[in-house]
């Protein structure tokens, strides 16, 4: 105990000595649960995994495939793809990286409970050389590359035989970890801190990154998180809490950096719990009566894209002319139609700790649907209680987030919109209960549909059947806002998926 | 005393299965664990399988019973984030929790003594005064606007102290992972422990000033004045020292206070102590480490006020113990 004491000191001292050295210091909200990348699929697991390990191919800021491990690949046929490798590269232990280490991962993935969803669609990886795999798929997919982008190889040599992966237990994988990543893991205080330095066998030498060491800290507060930006005990957070970010802007030496991102925040309107949600016209003339583009403006202070639909713009089953309508007049003649001009009284719930300003935008839905004469009794819950309730559709009205995994229309279609069914797992969210068979054709169609343009209209059918219906009440998409000193590059590696690739972040003068 | 240590023991252990049964039936309504532990994509068959697997599908009775047993045997569950048993994680955090409650302490019995005294002995001084009117204004302002205020003026304005954390910290004897060996880890200590005396302080400086101004119209001190002695040796030697004793005991009960506060206090610096930890697992709907805080916090309570009422048998044997019910 007392080397281990010694030799910690003596590190310390080192690192302190190097004062060339340049370390970045950052504070998320969250942070991994485990340092087994497949335990959880969530944003601090991925954020982790773009550190340690590094992926097969990513996505560029564009919206682009960027080549990581996989140098290239092609297209052999409607169901398989071929990766070529990367050579030269060492895993943290020492061992080297080839094909098996990508067929062993993905195998691990079919076998993780949170990313299996993604990987049964994968029904063989097969090694054709030291270098070079194939991945074929069930059925033809349209979607193999973007769940390529979760292949983050692991260590076969160094997992193997201690490689189970469990929810709740301590597992080798949870505790250890070896991956190719730009940073290797020093140490870890589970909950408080974790420290990472840079790979110095790291393969992607024309990388700009100059960052030699991590600090990471999952600070949750948001004002204690901004004041240790501002205070100078760190150099980059992650979120900004809309209610600052003016204050932040005035502020030298500290810069913001917001991006649209894809994630949709809607409305259900359970039919099964209310027969007036059955009603098209009730349903429009809720549609009618938000007014999305005020709830940007006041509550999310611009920070966010009012919605009309459920595909962001860089997603394909967007339509450019859906835009979000407000009509307090129309809204108040359809109930009229629809015989409730004297309005009903209905249930809604929201969470108040998951979404920015969830319970404000709640709150404001509340008061714009009084004034078609729908009483909203509302009730906002912490996220750890709200999703509970969510499952057992406890309200008539309830809120949801939604980031699509794949970056794809048909994911937020499959778990938001398709009918709900409890084999397949289709329609998970669906707090709606909307079943409509002809989009479910759809999206069984869209899943296996190779050609763009084809797909492309298949999508964009759903969504236009969806406006017309009035089946939801999109949002809008809430826009990731994050904080650093003006001297740390942020703005070339932050993206709109939350995973910053800061193996490339450049730190100016130090 | 050996049947009042009986008694005492009894009920104390009557008291804690109370605590657990209540710590473990809060469970069920603190929200869905497994929700925490698995992505948004997993099946509802799935999420239904980890339950049955981590128990939590069993009866309320069932449920309690495994957890009984474990207690009994000091296992009270395994944390679902730290992978490691719940009290062992808790004690983990339990130095960071003491340091900063000690700091405090000792902030608030260096400050309000002397002010509480002072206040007593001249209450129409000016400063006398002005130490009560910031006393009611301490005692109704909420401790995070304390803390927020103290962040931004040491912190981000005058860049004295750390914001948030703990610091370095080395290993004191062996024992503990401390922070008050450092500079760098009684800088970061600064903010926080200030902040919790300041909310505790108040109340110390208004208590001290009664009981003082009391003690001072007593017959003894109006003999020790007419002896001649000098007003330093009356003041704080006889005076304070029958002042101090019922502050004690209000201390004694202000840990409660001291408790809630520091939960309040780690969570807004990011202290790590076991505060902050209660906040993080309630967040991550983490029960057993929820139900084991809730035991290690009440049984400190059960102990401190079973050896509290021993002590004063101790002092005072004319409290005949035996004979008050107990």
């Amino acid at each position: 105990m007392k080397i281990k004491v010694i030799l910690a000191c003596c590190l310390a001292l080192i690192l302190c000595n190097k004062a060339a050295a340049t370390t970045l210091r950052v504070a998320f909200d969250a942070d991994p649960i485990s340092l087994d990348p497949h335990e959880q699929l969530s944003e601090g697991t991925l954020q982790f995994s773009h550190l340690v390990f590094d992926p097969l191919l990513r996505w560029k800021q564009n919206g682009q495939f960027e080549s990581r491990l996989a140098t290239h690949w092609q297209h052999i046929d409607s169901r398989t793809i071929r990766f070529f490798l990367r050579k030269n590269v060492t895993f943290h232990s020492g061992n080297v990286f080839s094909a098996k280490d990508v067929v062993y991962t993905i195998n691990r993935l079919k076998k993780s409970p949170d990313f299996r969803a993604m990987f049964d669609t994968i029904a063989s990886v097969s090694m054709i050389d030291d270098y070079t795999i194939d991945v074929n798929a069930a059925t033809p997919n349209p979607l193999l590359l973007n769940i390529m982008t979760y292949v983050f190889p692991m260590d076969k040599i160094f997992y193997q035989g201690q490689d189970q992966i469990i929810k709740y237990g301590e597992t080798f994988a949870s505790r250890n970890v070896s991956g190719t990543g730009p940073f290797s893991l020093i140490s870890r205080e589970l909950g408080s801190r974790m420290e990472l330095k840079r790979n110095p066998n790291y393969w992607d030498k024309d990388s700009i990154g100059n960052v030699d060491q991590i600090i990471m800290t999952p600070i949750r507060a948001d004002s204690t998180r901004l004041a240790a930006l501002l205070s100078g005990d760190v150099d980059f957070i992650f979120p900004v809490s809309p209610i600052d970010i003016e204050r932040t802007k005035k502020i030298q030496g500290i810069q913001l950096v917001t991006l649209p991102s894809t994630r949709i925040l809607l409305l259900h309107m359970n039919q099964k719990r209310r027969k007036e949600f059955q009603d098209v016209r009730v349903r429009k003339a809720i549609n009618l009566a938000i007014n999305q583009s005020l709830i940007v403006e006041k509550i999310l202070k611009g920070y966010a894209s009012p919605a009309g639909q459920l595909s962001a713009d860089r997603f394909l089953g967007h339509i450019s002319n859906l835009e979000p309508e407000y009509d307090l007049t129309g809204a108040l003649e359809l109930m009229k139609q629809a015989g409730y001009e004297k309005g009903f009284r209905i249930s809604m719930m929201a969470p108040n700790n998951r979404y920015m300003n969830d319970e404000k935008v709640a709150q404001a839905i509340a008061a714009m649907l009084a004034r078609i004469n729908i009483i909203v009794e509302l009730k906002t819950l912490p996220k750890a209680q709200y999703f509970k309730e969510f499952d057992d559709r406890s309200a008539d009205i309830m809120m949801l987030g939604w980031q699509s995994d794949t970056m794809d229309s048909n994911n937020l279609f499959e778990f938001i919109i398709a009918c709900p069914d409890a084999k397949t797992g289709l329609g998970a969210y669906n707090a709606s209960e909307y079943c409509k068979h002809s989009i479910n054709d759809n999206i069984h169609q869209a899943n296996r549909e190779m050609n763009p343009e084809r797909r492309l209209r298949l999508m964009q059918q759903i969504e236009r059947t969806l406006y017309e219906d009035s089946a939801i009440v999109p949002l809008y998409w809430q826009s990731l806002i994050w904080a650093a000193k003006d001297n740390v590059k942020i703005q070339d590696v932050v993206n709109d998926q939350n995973y910053p690739h800061l193996g490339d972040l450049f730190i100016e003068g130090k | 005393m050996l049947i009042f240590l009986l008694r005492r023991l009894i009920q104390a252990c009557f008291v804690m299965i109370i605590i657990s049964v209540i710590s473990f039936a809060i469970q069920d309504k603190l929200g869905d664990p497994v929700q925490q532990m698995v992505g948004m994509s997993v099946s509802s068959d799935e999420r239904n399988q980890l339950r049955n697997e981590l128990g939590l599908n069993d009866g309320f009775v069932a449920q309690y019973w495994r957890f009984a047993k474990g207690a009994i045997r000091g296992d009270l569950g395994t944390s679902y984030y730290y992978k490691e048993p719940a009290l062992d994680v808790i004690l983990k955090k339990l130095p960071a929790t003491l340091e900063l409650a000690f700091c405090a302490i000792l902030v608030v019995t260096l400050i309000a003594t002397p002010c509480g005294v002072l206040a007593a002995i001249k209450p129409k001084h000016l400063l006398s005064r002005l130490l009560m009117i910031i006393s009611s204004i301490g005692l109704s302002v909420p401790i995070f606007i304390i803390a927020i205020l103290m962040v931004y003026i040491f912190s981000i304005e005058l860049n004295m102290a750390p914001s948030f954390g703990r610091g370095q910290t080395t290993e004191f004897l062996g024992l503990w992972q401390s922070g008050i060996f450092t500079k760098d880890g009684l800088k970061h200590l600064l903010l926080p422990s200030l902040t919790l005396a300041i909310a505790l302080m108040p109340i110390f400086v208004r208590l001290i000033r009664a009981e003082m101004m009391e003690v001072l119209q007593s017959e003894y001190i109006r003999f020790a004045w007419s002896k001649g002695l000098s007003a330093r040796r009356i003041y704080f030697i006889h005076a304070l020292k029958n002042t101090m004793l019922p502050v004690i005991t209000v201390g004694g009960i202000q840990a409660g206070t001291l408790v809630a506060y520091t939960i309040l206090t780690e969570t807004i610096f990011q202290w790590p102590g076991m505060g902050f930890l209660f906040m993080d697992a309630v967040s991550r709907v983490d029960t057993p480490l929820i139900s084991a805080y809730l035991i290690v916090v009440g049984g400190m309570f059960v102990i401190t006020n079973t050896v509290v009422d021993l002590i004063y048998g101790l002092v005072n044997p004319t409290v005949r113990l035996a004979s008050h019910g107990l």
